[in-house]
Order: structure tokens, then sequence, then C-alpha cells
């Protein structure tokens, strides 16, 4: 198809907490990237990074600093912030230049060196950033968003705290083979529901942790790609929308939705519109995908996404993971990865590592993983203030 | 008895109290009809409506409550924290006539085991946090019953 680029290369730094510089995580990654695409440094003309905003520096230049890391070579460089999103943002950005004809071949690159505990606002006194005042006047920390969303499917669809828990031993024994995931432990249901609340009905061990770790991908246009090998993994589609107005979820870190008072609600909430609009860039549905890798921000969110992208009807979620149906074996698995569960979240890194999954499990090279036989997968995402992030690739 | 310490917003603007009880303030679009909290001053939010003109107006004091969870752990800064730390419940409420959803937190004293989605919530002014001279109090949510 017209709108594809071809996947070359993928490679990632084990998530964990290693103490290091992040750049050395991005290296790490991209060397590896490259390495798996066969091709050399100097041969990327254009480098994407996805910015972190951590060690000391809002929006950290990572492209350069990956690239000036590699050995500056005169490429040509982004760097792109969209929070959770901000992988998918420089997946897009060197995709866009790709099929614009400005390059033939590109490096994707994020990583990140996170904090411990709760991720925190950007310090000082931001009396207009809502991030900041969210934390000041209602000490809503991320989990407390993810536990809201989790009673929701409590209270409208009966969903217990049994379901959220099963979502978390499936990914456990999903990740705990997976050489670049930090948790690498099957937990049980007892580990689960034994660990400690965080935010009700949230437990610790449901609650995605902050990581170190890098990903990258190189990028190129079809016909370079053709030169090199007959059957490469291909990006059909990458959605990076926002929300249509009004936007009548609570999201993080907002204080109150927009009123439905003056406009009517549209046919498609935002959560449902990312995969939507990915599936009509690629002229795909989710009857056409063999597996996906979904943002478990926390075990319930999970549930949540199977709706969003279609995998089922709202409020059947429950029952397609109790079936089995996203167990890997399963009739479409999800987050065959480990997920967030295993990795814990390396921002700028995150929605990248979602598609070097994909693209290992296309190419047969999963290991234990392998869901056998899958031609397309899907990632879905989404990052803080609005960013939409869903990739669709196939082979 | 020490006396009473100087109540300060917390936050400038946001809420204010009324005789019949605090309300949070916001601003409704005069051409559309669309509300927003915190204030949009500059122009409305609705994309087939843009229109300037935005006045300040008090939110419905009451609402149904939407979804609830609780925070078991001390959150990080810039949350002035109490030690030892006590948690507390968050709610997210359902505004009926502006058809928008407001976070708040729970007053003291009310866990999650006393919420229920669908229940009525009516809006509070109370302490945040205190220091030596001033106490900054903030808007929260509790239970019409309570």
């Amino acid at each position: 198809m017209a709108n594809e680029v071809a996947i070359l290369g993928a490679g990632m730094h084990p998530w964990g907490k290693w103490g290091r510089n992040f750049v050395e995580y991005g290296v790490k990654a991209a060397r590896d990237a490259l390495q798996d695409a066969g091709l050399e440094w100097s041969q990327v003309q254009f480098i994407a990074g996805g910015e972190t905003v951590r060690n000391g520096y809002p929006g950290f230049v990572a492209g350069a600093s990956v690239a000036q890391a590699l050995g500056w070579s005169g490429a040509q460089v982004a760097s792109t912030y969209g929070a959770c999103a901000s992988g998918s943002q420089a997946i897009n950005t060197a995709r866009a230049h790709i099929l614009a004809g400005l390059c033939d071949v590109a490096l994707v690159v994020g990583a990140d060196a996170a904090p411990k505990g709760f991720f925190a606002p950007t310090g000082g006194d931001r009396q207009d950033d809502p991030d900041w005042l969210r934390f000041r006047l209602l000490g809503a920390t991320n989990p407390v968003y993810f536990g809201l969303y989790a009673r929701r499917r409590m209270e409208i669809y009966g969903a217990t705290e049994l379901d959220f828990a099963r979502v978390k031993v499936k990914n456990s024994r999903h990740g705990c083979t997976n050489p670049y995931a930090r948790y690498k432990k099957a937990f049980s249901i007892e580990d689960v529901l034994q660990s400690a609340m965080v935010s009700d009905p949230l437990r610790l061990l449901q609650i995605c942790a902050t990581s170190d770790g890098g990903a990258a991908l190189v990028l190129s246009s079809m016909e370079f790609a053709r030169k090199r090998t007959s059957r490469p993994v291909t990006i059909a589609a990458v959605s990076t929308v926002t929300p249509r107005y009004p936007n009548t979820v609570i999201e993080m870190p907002n204080f109150a939705t927009d009123s439905a008072a003056g406009a009517g609600v549209p046919d498609t909430l935002f959560k449902d519109s990312i995969a939507k609009t990915a599936y009509e860039q690629a002229g795909l549905g989710p009857e056409d995908l063999d597996l996906a890798e979904v943002y478990d921000l926390s075990s319930a969110l999970e549930l949540d996404w199977y709706e969003n992208i279609g995998l089922c009807k709202p409020g059947e979620a429950e029952r397609l993971l109790n079936d089995g149906d996203t167990t890997i074996g399963g009739r479409i698995p999800v987050n065959t990865s480990g997920g967030l569960g295993c990795f814990g979240e390396a921002v700028p890194a995150q929605a990248i590592a979602q598609v070097c999954e994909l693209i290992w499990q296309l190419r047969g090279e999963a290991g234990e993983r392998q869901v056998e036989g899958a031609k397309v997968g899907l990632t879905a995402n989404q990052g803080l203030f609005g960013h939409g992030s869903s990739v669709i690739v196939k082979r | 008895m020490s006396p009473a310490k100087a109540q300060t917003p917390a936050v400038e603007g946001w809420f204010r109290s009324d005789p019949d009880g605090p309300r949070l303030l916001g601003t409704r679009c005069s051409a559309c009809g669309s509300y927003f909290f915190p204030k949009e001053t500059f122009a409305c939010r609705n994309p087939a409506c843009g229109a300037a003109d935005l006045e300040e107006v008090p939110l419905s004091r009451r609402g149904r409550l939407w979804s609830f969870t609780n925070n078991c752990y001390p959150p990080p800064a810039p949350y002035v924290t109490t030690d030892p730390f006590e948690p507390y419940a968050i709610a997210a409420v359902e505004l009926e006539a502006e058809k928008m959803v407001v976070l708040g937190q729970v007053v003291p004293g009310v866990g999650i085991d006393r919420l229920e989605a669908g229940m009525q919530m009516e809006l509070v002014v109370d302490t945040l946090y205190e220091d030596d001279e001033r106490e900054y109090v903030v808007w929260k949510w509790r239970p019409v019953a309570d």
C-alpha cells in the first residue's frame, strides 16, 4: 500500500532500575536495532527521539543526545514529546518523513531513567499547570485516576477484584520469559490480592511501576526495504488522534471533563477513536488482529482497552479474559510481552517497545511467547493531556 | 484554645462561599451554553462555537457520584501531607445541568466503604493543609445524607 513504511530492525535495552543515564539505554537499543536491520549508523538519514522530561531538563533533546552518543553524523533530527505517547509521536515523525520522500532510512529511539515511586509533576510553584495543581489541590496521583476507571468498571459492569488480578497473573505468565522484562516472576492470584492497596480497588501488583529502559526501531521506505528483504514487517497505520469535543470521560491530569451542555457527545469516545483511526488508515478491523499490546497502566485498564480496540462489546471484557481468549494460545492474545505489568513504564520508550514486541511476533522470533502464525498486530496507548497512540504492523 | 487561623483558599478564584453553601466557579459560554471548570476565559472550546463571550458562573452544588477511589499512600509534592498520613477518598461527581464530571477529595472520615456510584454528593469547603499562620482550604465532596 502507498502509505506503508518498512520496519527493518528492532532493539531494546532491558527494563529495570539500572541507575545509568538514559542515553546509554537509548544507544544500546539503537545499536541493536541497526544490527538487526543490517545497517550502519552512517546510513541513517533521520533520527527521531522520544523525549524524557527527567534528568532535570524539561524537554530533554533526546534525538540529538542519542545522535551525539552514537557519534555526530550530520543526520537530520527531531525530538518529540507526547508523554506516554512520545514513542509513537517519534515513530510517526519518522514515518511521515519517509512517506514524504524526505529520507529513506530513519532511526526511532526512546529511553528513560525514571525516579522511584509515584510520578510527580515538574517542580516549582506552577499555579497555571493542571498537572501540578492536581497534585497540590487533590493529591490525585496517577493511580487515583486508574482507581476511578477500575471502580467504574465494577459499578457498571460488575467487574471484580479477582478479574483485575487475573489480568496481572496472565501478563506475568506471558512476560516471565521475556529477556527485556523487568519483573520475570509468574505471580499467583494470592500474590496479587495480598499486595498492599494503593488506590482502591487497585493494589501494588496491579499498578505499573516506573522503570529505566530503551527501545529503538529502524524504519525505511518500501523501495529501500525491497532491495534487502522480500517480506518486511510494515507499519500500516499510526494513529495520534486527539479527543473530539466534548470529551466526557475524566482524563488524567484534569480536574473535570468537558461539558456536554452546549454540544452533543461524539459518536466515538476518545479511547475508542484511537484504534478506530488506526483501523481506518490500515483498511483493517479488529477481526484481522492476531495480537495486541495495550497500555496496562493498571490491570483493570487492560480490560477497558479490549473494548476500546474493538475486541468485544462494552461490558464483555471480563468474559474475554476469563475464557482465555487474550492469553497466548487463545483467540486474540493481549500483552504477549508481559505488558507494563512486567515492564513498568519507561515513558518515551514504551510505545516503541510495544511495536518491538509485535515485530518479533510477526517474524516468529518471540520464543516461548510466540503467537503462532501472527500476521497483524496493534498497539494502543494514550499520552497525558490528550495524545492518542496506536500503531498497526503487519507482515 | 489557640485562636482560629485565618482561612485562605488554596487556589484563587476556583470556588466561593455563598449563603446557601459553597460553589465551584466556572465559566459558561453565552452562545452555546458549554461550561468550563477550571474557568476558560479566552474563548469557548466547543469547536462549533468558539465565541469569546464567557461569563463566570457558580456550578451546581450537588451531583451524582460517577466513580471513586482513595489514596492509601502520601502523594509526592506539591501535595502537603500530614504526619501521620491519613488516607482520603477521591470522588468524581457528575453535575446534571453542566453535564460534566468534577473531581474532588471526599471529606475526612468518609471512606470508600460509604460510597456507591449514583449517590448524591454535595460540595463543601474544608481544610487542605495548615501552616503556622493559616488554614488553606479547598472544595471537597461529601455524601448528601451526612
